[in-house]
């Protein structure tokens, strides 16, 4: 065994271990890092097949951005344990049927004769596996990847549409206004003498 | 005669070499390295009591300077208390999440030609990733102190380096449209031949967004609502004491540095000297480099020294109205002259 196999073998384990903890861990926040460590094990196993653009793509996108939004999610949320085991018995039938047909399609990619002929062709220290993907997405597959992006785009605007709640009695402040403040708008300079000259004799003050 | 020591060495540790190796390489960064973040503590009370007219810590050896020494010692011999409610293990592991990430970015931080630990390909994704990480121990360490002020501190924390983490990754963008590559040695050389080739000069909008980002996700002053004394006591690491508070300070000035020495590689090139020629090429890269970082480091602590804190909208409304913005129109800019005849304006 070379010393890549030793790394994939001890990552791959912790993948396991860590994608088996997300689901039976009973703290939901304990189960959002387990899926955290999850995706960065992951990460490392796509180092060792040489998508070093993918595995660090994987690490900025999910564990930077995605998982600290879920996590957010989950910390904020009052989430009670017991009524979510509640309906335990309820989900299982579903569960194994959508779970045994993910394990059927896995056994049938990964067993199949063509999946062994798939072997990654092997490149020098000088090729850049992110220049190369750069140069596809934005030659061949430009078109897919543009609409792609106006897709996810429309998405984005629609989701904020959808929440969006104008509140009536909100009170904004527009900073632009904030800027614009001089100093005359906010302060009037009074002369007040120090001293008075003393009322005279026999005036009425 | 080094050549020699080495293959002695070599023969003596056997197979383990590459090992014995990479962690000599590893210990040969990180030992200046924490070095620096003790002394630029030191720097930044000496720094900011001159500005406000104090002399800043005088005591502790000759000018104050074993105060952070002492400061250290002082910290080893505290208690760390463990809220009776915290949640143990994520409460312990939060310091070491924020510490951890700060170091492992410097693995590809070129210190002078091929003078780097790990000459990486996508080395400019990987220090992204690596400082997107960070910010797990800043929510954890909050979520399992099981505290009102730290819980409000990490979320604060955690939107804002979220937020600035886009208009960071936009500034580099820039950089890497310059300089045709996400290799930080081939970054600095493609800023080789004077200081008129840096990349401060075409992508001067970005250095400027690159470095407010940069002090916003290290939470330093004036963005420093996470920790913001005045609101919430101290913020994500309100119920740390003793070692385990030093860790998240060490993680700061470790970040710091890292920014800093980044704003130096992408924007005032690197370990390059600002002119080739004969006196300043006697001085080694690392040294420049150095010099450089410590030029990047007085700014933000002088920053500190100037402005009051930001208030929590503002913050988000710069990061997301303004700076991304901006560094959205200057990547077409580049874009756009890239395609003229002032294209050699931009490399």
């Amino acid at each position: 065994m070379i010393f890549q196999d030793y790394v994939f073998y001890v990552l791959a384990a912790i993948l396991v271990f860590a994608g088996l903890r997300v689901i039976t861990a009973r703290n939901p926040v304990h189960a959002a890092l387990y899926l955290v460590l999850a995706f960065f094990t992951a990460a490392g196993i796509w180092l060792l097949l040489e998508a070093e653009f993918l595995a660090i793509a994987l690490v900025m996108v999910y564990v930077g951005a995605v998982m600290v939004l879920f996590l957010f999610v989950v910390m904020m949320l009052d989430i009670n344990l017991e009524q979510l085991r509640s309906n335990f018995r309820a989900a299982i039938a579903p569960a194994l049927i959508v779970g045994g047909l993910i394990f059927a399609e896995m056994v049938m990619i990964l067993g199949g004769k063509k999946f062994g002929e798939l072997t990654p062709t092997v490149h020098g220290a000088d090729y850049s596996n992110t220049a190369a993907l750069g140069e596809l997405l934005y030659t061949d597959y430009v078109l897919p990847f543009e609409i792609a992006a106006v897709v996810l785009l429309v998405a984005i605007v629609a989701a904020i549409a959808l929440t969006l709640r104008r509140r009536a009695n909100a009170k904004r402040i527009d900073p632009a206004d904030q800027i614009r403040v001089k100093r005359a708008d906010r302060i009037r300079m009074v002369n007040m003498p120090v001293e008075k000259d003393a009322p005279a004799e026999g005036e009425p003050t | 005669m080094m050549a020699d020591l080495l293959n002695t060495l070599q023969q003596f540790f056997g197979p383990l070499w590459p090992v014995v190796w990479g962690l000599a390489k590893i210990i040969a960064i990180i030992a200046p390295l924490m070095i620096g973040v003790a002394y630029l503590t030191l720097a930044e009370r000496k720094v900011i009591g001159f500005m406000q007219v104090r002399i800043g810590p005088n005591r502790v050896g000759y000018f104050g300077l074993l105060q952070p020494i002492a400061d250290g010692v002082k910290l080893l011999f505290k208690e760390i208390i463990l809220p009776t409610a915290a949640n143990k293990f994520l409460f312990l592991l939060a310091p070491v999440l924020v510490f951890a990430p700060a170091l492992a970015a410097w693995a590809v931080i070129p210190f002078d030609l091929e003078l780097v630990l790990a000459d990486i390909d996508a080395g400019l994704l990987y220090i992204l990733a690596m400082t997107s990480v960070g910010v797990y121990g800043v929510i954890i360490a909050g979520w399992a102190s099981n505290s009102k002020y730290a819980f409000l501190g990490s979320l604060r924390s955690a939107a804002q380096i979220v937020s600035y983490e886009i208009a960071m990754g936009f500034a580099l963008v820039g950089v890497l449209m310059c300089a045709n590559s996400l290799n930080l040695g081939q970054i600095v050389q493609g800023q080789a031949g004077g200081f008129w080739n840096w990349y401060f000069i075409p992508l001067f909008p970005l250095f400027i967004v690159y470095f407010i980002s940069a002090v916003a996700e290290t939470n330093r002053a004036p963005f420093d609502v996470a920790e913001g004394e005045s609101e919430i006591v101290a913020g994500f690491h309100v119920e740390y004491s003793g070692m385990a508070f030093a860790v998240f300070f060490l993680a700061e000035y470790a970040n710091m540095i890292l920014v800093a020495t980044l704003a130096a590689t992408m924007f005032l090139g690197g370990w390059q000297p600002p002119l080739d020629i004969k006196p300043f090429t006697l001085l080694p890269g690392f040294l420049w480099l150095a010099l450089k970082i410590c030029v990047m480091l007085f700014f933000v602590i002088w920053l500190r020294a100037t402005f009051p804190r930001y208030r929590y909208d503002q913050i988000m409304r710069l990061g997301w109205k303004v700076l991304i913005p901006v560094t959205l129109v200057w990547i077409v800019v580049i874009g756009a002259m890239m395609q003229t005849r002032w294209a050699y304006l931009f490399h």
